[in-house]
């Protein structure tokens, strides 16, 4: 009977397989059945540290359970204060700020001046690799604990000042007007003393001031947070609860959510968006984020630093057909660019509509014109570099150059150049080794005019890759800079973005949105600036 | 034997050290892993610098890859850049990816030995064509239709699976996935099953065992079965490498967190630690099985014998 008994076996192993896949089917519909939500994340890529968090899905986290001394309305984007009682100047240059009475850390430490200031240091200094160091290059001092080269030389800011329990000055190395609009941003929160003294245990689950408590962290897999009942502050959360999961496809999110495995997706993938109205409805945000696509050009090559290559430059802006491409490629999750910031700013913080012009206006016949007058296209060949790993940057710049050489009469006139992953992109980028036009991403770190010009366009300035360099540019943000009334300054600000259009020291492409899709259980949804769904106004059931 | 098991183990040695060799210079042609930490921006110089100095970036090459064999000896496989050991994320990584394979191989063995062997003595009759046709669908769709189909249809429209597991990945949500995972390779092994048997029974020892009088089923069992094995059992010996590796597909369509996730995060954001750690270990998983399959032969055939 031996073979009776292994087909025995068999049956029965199939048995307990089918029993076992319908069990997982049934049970645990997203959460835990209380007002706890579930939504869709990736794995950080840096250690969850306030000043080393550099992109959205460790800032979703910073965002959940820290709260600094500004906060930026999820609508307007401005900045309002938080923590702050009040951040008092004269001169635009020293600072002096007073934190509100009764914050606490979830764990009971008080949040003094110290906190903020012990923070700052922490993240400035040169020995401890955070990334958004330069977010505090603007305070006096920081050049001697973060120099650009060699072993530092302080181990504190000597432009921070702890004055009394609740108050500290900052002084800056320069005059900056907007300066107290940046503090919203997630690298100038406060931390508690357990930071230091337990680093990797506070690494493990983080401790913070915010709306929400970290529960349990598995990295790699899920984190849960849990509403802190005795958050002090205004925005406490209205649901019980968030648990964020690893997901490393977004179509699997996608298909999870469509399953009512999950409740909220914050980046709906590209070959969803046609299905999105039918399997979604009136459940699916489209807004634009503080993110803007450029082409931006490699100034240090003489072939693009000739007297006509601004011409060839703003020719080449006019034979780009940003509407059809964001239409099609995109399916309008990409708004066409019509200035170099971004629309989440509005109107009084510097964004302008149509500030670019006619020179981001589709018009083959003026584009050819404008080539030929400028001498035509370096090499008779633009070559748009590329990183081809992430995002669907091959469509869309496959995209740009049939439109450029539909405009041209010339198929040959641009070709993409694509470069196998995103590190070895921006390692040649910014060593300036590329030869023609480049893919130039900008997300911001503050929502200011200052944030989309300065480190893009200024003479050296950090993400100036093009090395582009314009005296008048440079004067102008200076000026715009130390200007006390935000009004003027913006003004400022627009003047020296007209310079970058008189120039097309970059072609503006795109401003991008950001999505997100729910379930029926969730209301109330919204995205702030930074495209991070606000997680404590999200209301379940 | 085990003369011979100590000789193929120390021909393991330069396998290893050329493999982990080769794949240490291919991460490193990919360029600055550095670069790629600061997004859309350029890391500040001293930063980089100093990250550099940290994950020893700052020394050729030759000099990085003898640090660090060193280092893996003492079991020390790195840092990835997210601050995590290589170390844990291998033990996170490896017990799911096992389990994956387990159950994909046991859908192969059950499966795809079954059909075999019924295909294989009914040949030529309709069960025979049918199963060769199907097999044949199986083995041209590629392994993302299949799955992301499954996906949907048990997963959203019938609603008896969930679409993705759980980061606990228990047996039970990995059944499905398994059998993704198994198709193409289940279907392999139904044809070289149906193949071998086909030719063996016609085989004198076979003949020899009917005319002994044994029951059918233990001439098919016994006899038939263990002689035509020996192909199959190669296949999935040099399979579960395979499977272990090369999951990366079916781990992202079910948001599975093994070794495929891993090994893929680590090539995008250029992780050499990451990246050489898992695959210097499925290096070792790949000689493993090689060599006991290579012992498995002579326990399925008397006649091989090793000195």
């Amino acid at each position: 009977m031996r073979g009776a008994t292994n087909a025995g076996w068999a049956a029965c192993a199939v048995a307990v397989a089918l029993a076992a896949t319908a069990c997982g089917g049934g049970s645990d519909s997203g959460g835990d059945g209380r007002a706890v939500l579930s939504s869709s994340w990736t794995d950080p890529q840096n250690p969850l540290e306030p000043a080393n968090t550099n992109e959205v899905q460790g800032g979703k986290v910073l965002s959940m359970i820290f709260r600094g001394l500004k906060q930026y309305d999820p609508k307007t984007g401005e900045a309002e204060d938080m923590v702050a009682e009040r951040i008092e100047t004269t001169d635009s240059q020293n600072y002096s700020v007073t934190i509100k009475d009764g914050w606490t850390f979830s764990n009971g430490e008080k949040v003094t001046a110290k906190s903020f200031v012990d923070a700052w240091n922490y993240g400035a200094s040169l020995k401890n690799n955070q990334k958004n160091a330069y977010f505090f290059s603007y305070i006096e001092g920081y050049d001697k604990v973060h120099p650009a080269q060699g072993a530092q030389s302080a181990e504190t800011m000597s432009g921070l000042k702890v004055t009394g329990e609740r108050t500290f000055t900052v002084r800056l190395s320069q005059k900056f007007s907007s300066f107290p609009d940046t503090l919203g941003y997630n690298a100038f929160v406060p931390l508690p003393r357990a930071f230091y003294d337990d680093h990797d245990g506070w690494l493990a689950k983080p401790v913070g001031n915010g709306p929400y408590a970290v529960e349990s962290y598995t990295k790699g897999s899920q984190m849960r947070l849990t509403k802190w009942d005795a958050y002090p502050g205004e925005d406490a959360a209205q649901n019980a609860g968030v648990t964020l999961k690893v997901y490393t496809d977004n179509n699997t999110a996608y298909t999870d959510l469509m399953a009512g495995n999950l409740d909220l997706v914050d980046d709906v993938p590209a070959q969803q968006l046609k299905n999105v109205a039918n399997d979604l409805g009136d459940r699916y945000l489209n807004t634009p984020a503080g993110i803007i696509q450029t082409l931006a050009f490699p100034f240090y090559d003489r072939n693009w630093n000739k007297a006509g290559s601004v011409k060839v430059r703003k020719g080449l802006s006019r034979a780009i057909n940003r509407e059809q491409i964001t239409d099609t490629i995109f399916q309008k999750t990409r708004t066409p660019a019509t200035d170099w910031t971004s629309p989440v700013l509005g109107a009084e913080g510097g964004y302008k509509e149509g500030l670019c012009g006619e020179w981001c206006e589709y018009d083959a016949d003026a584009a050819k014109k404008l080539i030929e007058e400028g001498g035509g296209l370096p090499g008779g060949q633009v070559k748009i570099t590329y990183n081809a790993d992430t995002g669907s940057h091959k469509l869309w710049v496959d995209a740009v150059c049939n439109s450029i050489n539909n405009a041209l009469d010339n198929d040959r006139a641009c070709v993409g150049n694509p470069i196998g992953t995103f590190a070895d992109f921006r390692s040649k980028s910014t060593t300036q080794k590329l030869s023609g036009p480049f893919r130039a991403g900008w997300q911001m770190d503050y929502p200011l005019t200052q944030n989309f010009l300065q480190p893009l366009y200024y003479t050296n300035a950090s993400s100036n890759d093009g090395k582009w360099s314009n005296k008048e540019f440079d004067r102008l943000v200076d000026e715009a800079n130390a200007e006390t009334d935000p009004a003027t300054a913006v003004e400022m600000f627009q003047k020296a973005e007209a310079v970058v259009r008189d120039n097309m020291a970059a072609i503006p492409l795109w401003y991008q949105n950001g999505s997100a899709g729910w379930s029926e259980r969730l209301s109330n949804v919204a995205l702030n600036p930074f495209s991070v769904p606000v997680y404590d106004q999200i209301k379940v059931g | 034997m085990g003369r011979y098991v100590v000789r193929r183990l120390v021909q393991m040695v330069p396998v290893f050290i050329g493999s982990t060799l080769l794949i240490f210079l291919m991460v490193n042609v990919m360029g600055d892993p550095i670069a790629g930490l600061c997004g859309d921006r350029q890391c500040d110089a001293a930063t980089a610098a100093q990250l550099k100095k940290e994950f020893g970036l700052d020394q050729p090459v030759w000099q990085q890859y003898l640090t660090y064999m060193g280092n893996v000896f003492t079991g020390d496989f790195g840092t990835a850049f997210n601050g995590q050991e290589v170390t844990e994320l291998m033990s996170t990584a490896f017990p799911v990816t096992i389990r994956l394979t387990v159950v994909a191989i046991c859908f192969e063995v059950l499966i795809g030995i079954t059909l075999g062997v019924v295909t294989g003595l009914r040949r030529g009759r309709p069960i025979d064509t049918g199963v060769l046709l199907l097999t044949l669908v199986v083995i041209s769709v590629p392994t993302f239709v299949t799955g992301l189909l499954l996906q949907l249809l048990l997963g959203v429209e019938r609603n008896w699976i969930r679409p993705s597991v759980s980061p606990e990945a228990p047996f039970g949500e990995l059944i499905v996935p398994g059998l993704v995972l198994a198709s193409v390779s289940l279907a392999y092994v139904t044809r070289l099953t149906r193949t071998s048997i086909a030719e063996n029974r016609r085989s004198d020892y076979v003949r020899t065992a009917i005319a002994k009088g044994l029951p059918r089923h233990r001439v098919v069992t016994r006899h038939l079965l263990r002689n035509s094995l020996i192909p199959v059992v190669t296949f999935i010996g040099a399979d579960i490498g395979f499977l272990m590796g090369g999951a990366i597909v079916t781990e992202r369509i079910f948001n599975i967190h093994g070794v495929g996730y891993q090994l893929y995060q680590g090539i995008l954001r250029q992780n050499t630690q990451t990246v050489v750690g898992f695959v210097t270990v499925l290096v070792l998983v790949f000689l493993l099985c090689n060599l006991v399959v290579d012992l498995l032969y002579a326990v399925l055939d008397p006649r091989i014998r090793y000195a």
